[in-house]
């Protein structure tokens, strides 16, 4: 077997002490030693943005990092994202159908949180710019932008803002449940 | 009743059921789940693509600290496949090893590493075979057959029929146009990589969880290859991170960790690599076909022939049907009023092909669409009229015996022409810039199940009690369409319940009734049916009690608001939980069933089983492109899509299947394809990926994605539920003609083959320089004996569904015999 390693871990501001194979990701550790399934892989060979967490605000590959690597930083996943109420971000995604299989979802929800963090009004292009390195096969991306302006909006307090109507529903006669 | 006209949920956008699931990690897929004791398997798969196997060595392996079993393919002798008529795979391979990527052996170990560590000590011996790496090789290649049967040598499958007399129809027409097309084979990529748990019970029974898109398949398989009886093994699906037909077989992976999980009597879990799943493909066929049509001088064709030549890969899958399906939708769209089509398909040393979203379609379509551009440029018409002059009509059958039911592809065609400027723009743009334009059709579920019986194809249980909550059961199987939220519908909506009120359980064949899968775009059409009869029967039921209780005439109660009340005084009722509680008083505990099975087509000739549907949905799609004389870059800056949808059940979802349908057809046009290289001879000779990899196999980013304009146009079909069809599939496949038929109008030059390359483009246009034809594209189709074709009169010629020479074809020897069961639909 292999060498084991014990570190501490800060994930969603909570502290773990976790015995785990000297050579594991972070992925490897948020998944099976933590039980954080939340956060999902689509290559653990960085190529699909599935694994995406926050590392001290920064959007990192969890299948690239060496989890001993990370001990003592803040690590955000999906887990975290929920507060009393759900994120903007959460709220969006669910209303507009951005999450279709929702398996790339986590790693998105976490690449736009830390875009609007960084930059309130993202334009279009911020947004598949930041974006541009996590794949999903099933929306066509498009709900998934409009989602993520619509959660910048409401993070910015401009609660009645909604993508437009025309581009979302076509035929539609209502607007999504809140 | 249910008030179908004025439906409160149903039609109007809210968010799916499992949305809140999705966007907090709280969906659990197959991956995410443990059970205490768990193990974990790898499978040893081979790194030649045609050989015998000599022996096995496991004592390095054995050595490795973790390592605690193997399970032999010698264990699980029977075969097990996803049709009847081709059950030609081992769960692991034990006497030969047909494409890299073949699983030999599984390795169980305490952890994945070692289980990974220990598949690598493995030494196998093999004794090399030759190989076939195309349709061309099979043909001419008849020793070291791939498999033991097939219609011919390495042929899997070869069918020809014809619908009226094409030669003669050739003779009457104006102009009669040929075209040789080739379509890249591809693959599903879903982001989530298959995975499958087994769990011995305490009752000596087994559950898998698998991610599988259909469970009942699976369970089928499993039965089979354990030789156990089918009410002893649970599968249970879980919700599936993107299937698109990827996981819509069952496969050795899940079936090895049963068996290993029986062996060792522990919960044992396996997890694919990417690089696994670019192996286990049942993705798009690599299809070569050959389109001949006669038409008059306004466009209208008067016969048509097509060939097909699919390359299958190592084992039959799907394959039967995907080769009957490269013909069988030809005939929706546009009037064909005599129709042949010839197709087969072969066995190769390749990853098997299988069922991709829009399963065998595709490909065809995209010669129609490209072949009708070129013709209406032949007869000097507007490519938008050639379509919209000459459509198949509603309530129609087709040449080939195909029923027609709504049809709103001219409604469809009306609002893509008129969003994009068509007849104002369209070969006016300037240099570099163009339009292209394309139709197509698609099921709503096939009409026949694959095993033929009588049985439904899928069924809703409903069990309501005073509690006011009502739990459905289905065995239908989330994989993102949004097929928990429509099923959540048609019970909310004719209950007049909240969509919350509702509690869901699917995919589980002890559980839920038989739903045969979420394939072929069956669910919301087929379920949606059954959980409106379900729900219709339990509101029966309550409205009698709720009568009786309130001196109000049952037909007058009205259920909403979750209320039951009457609807000429709304104060005079109850809450829907006091509702079921007394109905409850009055019949006892209370469960309700409803069950659908598709109307019977009109087609009796052997092949029939394959195209005919409850509904086919219709899209039409405008496309413009930028081409780069200079690179032969381009690039795809606004697409209108018009999709025939019947009726929204929720148009949030709707829109997302078209949006995520015209993402996926760029990727083909575009990027997208699983082609295979030859490593040398003294390498093994081995068929390699050449892309096995999320970075190398392109598919389209956020950076990539065009402008798109989407309309749903709703002509409501009386076969579904609330007049719905499908739209899953339907919207992709016109995408990959009106990306080619836009690079002519912008440089002139015809691209014959997806994906369209650069380079393909620049080579057209130096043809074209050269004073050629300035065309890329395959340059013939293989030379095949097609034999007598099956004669099968047409409606019009007064024919009545049944072939007039089927003794004299007989049957060839392409399915296998130690299965009655007949062959896929």
């Amino acid at each position: 077997m292999s060498e084991h390693v014990t570190a501490t871990y800060r994930v969603n501001s909570e502290g773990r002490t976790i015995a785990h194979p000297a050579h594991h990701t972070l992925l490897e550790v948020l998944r099976e030693a933590c039980g954080l399934t939340g956060t999902k892989h689509g290559c653990e060979l960085g190529e699909c943005g599935t694994c995406t967490v926050l590392i001290d605000g920064e959007p990192q590959l969890s299948c690239l990092v060496l989890a001993r690597e990370v001990e003592g930083a803040a690590i955000d996943t999906v887990e975290g994202l929920e507060g009393r109420d759900l994120h903007p971000l959460q709220k969006t995604f669910a209303d507009l159908g951005a999450a279709q299989c929702g398996y790339c979802t986590p790693g998105i929800l976490m690449a736009a949180k830390a875009l609007i963090e960084r930059k309130p009004t993202p334009t279009r292009a911020d947004v598949c710019e930041a974006l541009s390195g996590n794949l999903c096969r099933c929306t066509g991306y498009i709900k998934i932008i409009e989602a993520v302006e619509w959660a910048a909006a409401l993070c910015r307090g401009e609660s009645g803002a909604r993508p437009a109507d025309a581009s979302l529903y076509g035929v539609c006669k209502e607007k999504p449940h809140g | 009743m249910a008030d179908r006209d004025q439906p409160r949920i149903v039609g109007t956008p809210f968010r799916r059921v499992d949305g809140v699931a999705k966007v907090t990690g709280r969906t659990r897929f197959a991956d995410d789940l443990a059970f205490p004791r768990m193990v974990h398997l790898k499978l040893v798969r081979s790194h030649v693509p045609h050989a015998n196997i000599k022996e096995i060595d496991t004592s390095a392996a054995e050595r490795i600290d973790g390592v605690i079993h193997f399970v032999r393919g010698e264990d699980m002798p029977n075969t097990f496949g996803i049709l009847p008529v081709s059950q030609d795979e081992h769960a692991l391979a034990f006497e030969k090893v047909r494409f890299v990527g073949d699983a030999v052996l599984g390795v169980v170990a305490l952890t994945e590493d070692a289980a990974e560590e220990a598949t690598r000590a493995v030494k196998v011996d093999y004794e090399e075979l030759d190989t076939i790496g195309s349709v061309e090789e099979a043909l001419v290649t008849s020793t070291d057959k791939i498999h033991e049967y097939g219609d011919e040598g390495n042929i899997h499958k070869k069918v020809s029929m014809e619908f009226g007399d094409v030669e003669s129809g050739f003779d009457d027409a104006d102009l009669v146009l040929e075209d040789t097309i080739f379509y890249e084979g591809n693959t599903h990529l879903a982001m989530e990589q298959h995975a499958a748990v087994a769990v011995p019970e305490g009752d000596g029974k087994i559950t898998v969880w698998s991610a599988t898109q259909t469970p009942h398949y699976v369970h089928r398989a499993l039965a089979k290859v354990l030789e156990l009886p089918a009410a002893h093994i649970r599968v249970i699906a879980c919700p599936n991170g993107g299937g698109f037909g990827g996981k819509s077989d069952p496969f050795n992976h899940e079936i090895v960790a049963a068996k290993a999980a029986l062996q060792i009597g522990r919960p044992v879990k396996i997890c694919l690599t990417r690089e696994e799943v670019f192996y286990c493909h049942r993705g798009r066929h690599p299809v070569t076909m050959h389109v001949k049509t006669g038409f008059k001088k306004d466009g209208a064709i008067v016969s048509q022939h097509l060939k097909t030549a699919l390359d299958g890969g190592a084992f039959g899958s799907y394959g039967v049907a995907s080769t009957y399906y490269t013909g069988a939708l030809q005939t929706v769209t546009y009037k064909v009023p005599r129709y042949r089509f010839d197709g087969l398909r072969a066995f190769t040393n390749k990853p098997p092909c299988g069922p991709k979203r829009g399963h065998g379609t595709p490909q065809p379509r995209f010669a129609l669409e490209v072949h009708l551009d070129k013709a209406a440029h032949a007869l000097g018409m507007d490519p938008a009229d050639i379509r919209l002059n000459h459509l198949q009509p509603k309530n129609s059958v087709t040449a080939n015996w195909l029923k027609i039911g709504s049809m709103g592809l001219e409604e469809c065609l009306q609002k893509v022409i008129d969003g994009s400027g068509w007849r104002q723009r369209y070969g006016k743009l300037p240099e570099g810039h163009g339009l292209g334009i394309a139709c197509s059709s698609y099921l709503c579920g096939a009409g026949l199940p694959i095993y033929w019986n009588h049985m439904p194809h899928t069924g809703v249980q409903i069990k309501l009690d005073r509690s006011g909550g009502v739990a459905v059961f289905c065995g239908e199987i989330e994989i993102g369409q949004g097929s928990d939220s429509v099923l959540a519908a048609c019970v909310a909506e004719v209950l007049g319940i909240d969509l919350k009120d509702i509690r869901l359980c699917v995919g589980d064949t002890d559980l839920t009734p038989v739903d045969l899968g979420s394939y072929s775009s069956r669910v919301t059409l087929m379920m949606g049916n059954a959980a409106l009869q379900a729900a219709e029967r339990a509101k029966e039921l309550i409205a009698e009690a709720v009568a009786e209780r309130l001196q109000v005439p049952a037909g007058q109660l009205v259920f909403a608001e979750r209320r039951v009340f009457d609807a000429s005084d709304p104060e005079r009722g109850m809450t829907f939980s006091e509702a079921v509680a007394t109905a409850e008083s009055k019949f006892g505990t209370l469960g309700t069933t409803g069950s659908y099975t598709p109307p019977r087509s009109p087609g009796r000739f052997r092949g029939a089983g394959v195209g005919p549907s409850p509904a086919y949905s219709y899209s039409a799609c405008v496309i413009e492109v930028c081409v780069d004389r200079e690179t032969g870059c381009y690039t795809v800056p606004k697409v209108w899509i018009a999709h025939d949808v019947g009726r929204s059940i929720n148009p949030a979802l709707v829109m997302g299947q078209v949006e995520g349908s015209i993402y996926k057809g760029l990727g083909e046009a575009m990027m997208a394809e699983s082609a295979l290289r030859r490593l040398p001879k003294k390498r093994s000779n081995a068929l390699v990926h050449k892309f096995p990899s999320m970075l190398e196999y392109k598919s389209p980013t956020f950076l990539d994605m065009p402008e798109i304009v989407t309309y749903l146009v709703e002509d409501p079909d009386p076969n579904g539920p609330f007049g719905a069809k499908e739209v899953g599939q339907g919207p992709l496949l016109p995408v990959m003609p009106a990306v080619c038929n836009a690079i002519f109008d912008a440089v002139g030059v015809r691209i014959d083959q997806v994906p369209a390359h650069p380079q393909m483009i620049l080579q057209a246009l130096d043809d074209k320089a050269r004073g050629g034809p300035g065309r890329y594209g395959p340059k013939r189709f293989p030379d095949v004996s097609w034999g007598e074709p099956l004669r099968v009169p047409t409606p019009d010629e007064g024919g009545d569904g049944k072939a007039i020479n089927a003794e004299q074809v007989g049957v060839r020897g392409g399915t296998m015999k130690e299965d009655p069961e007949g062959v896929k639909s």
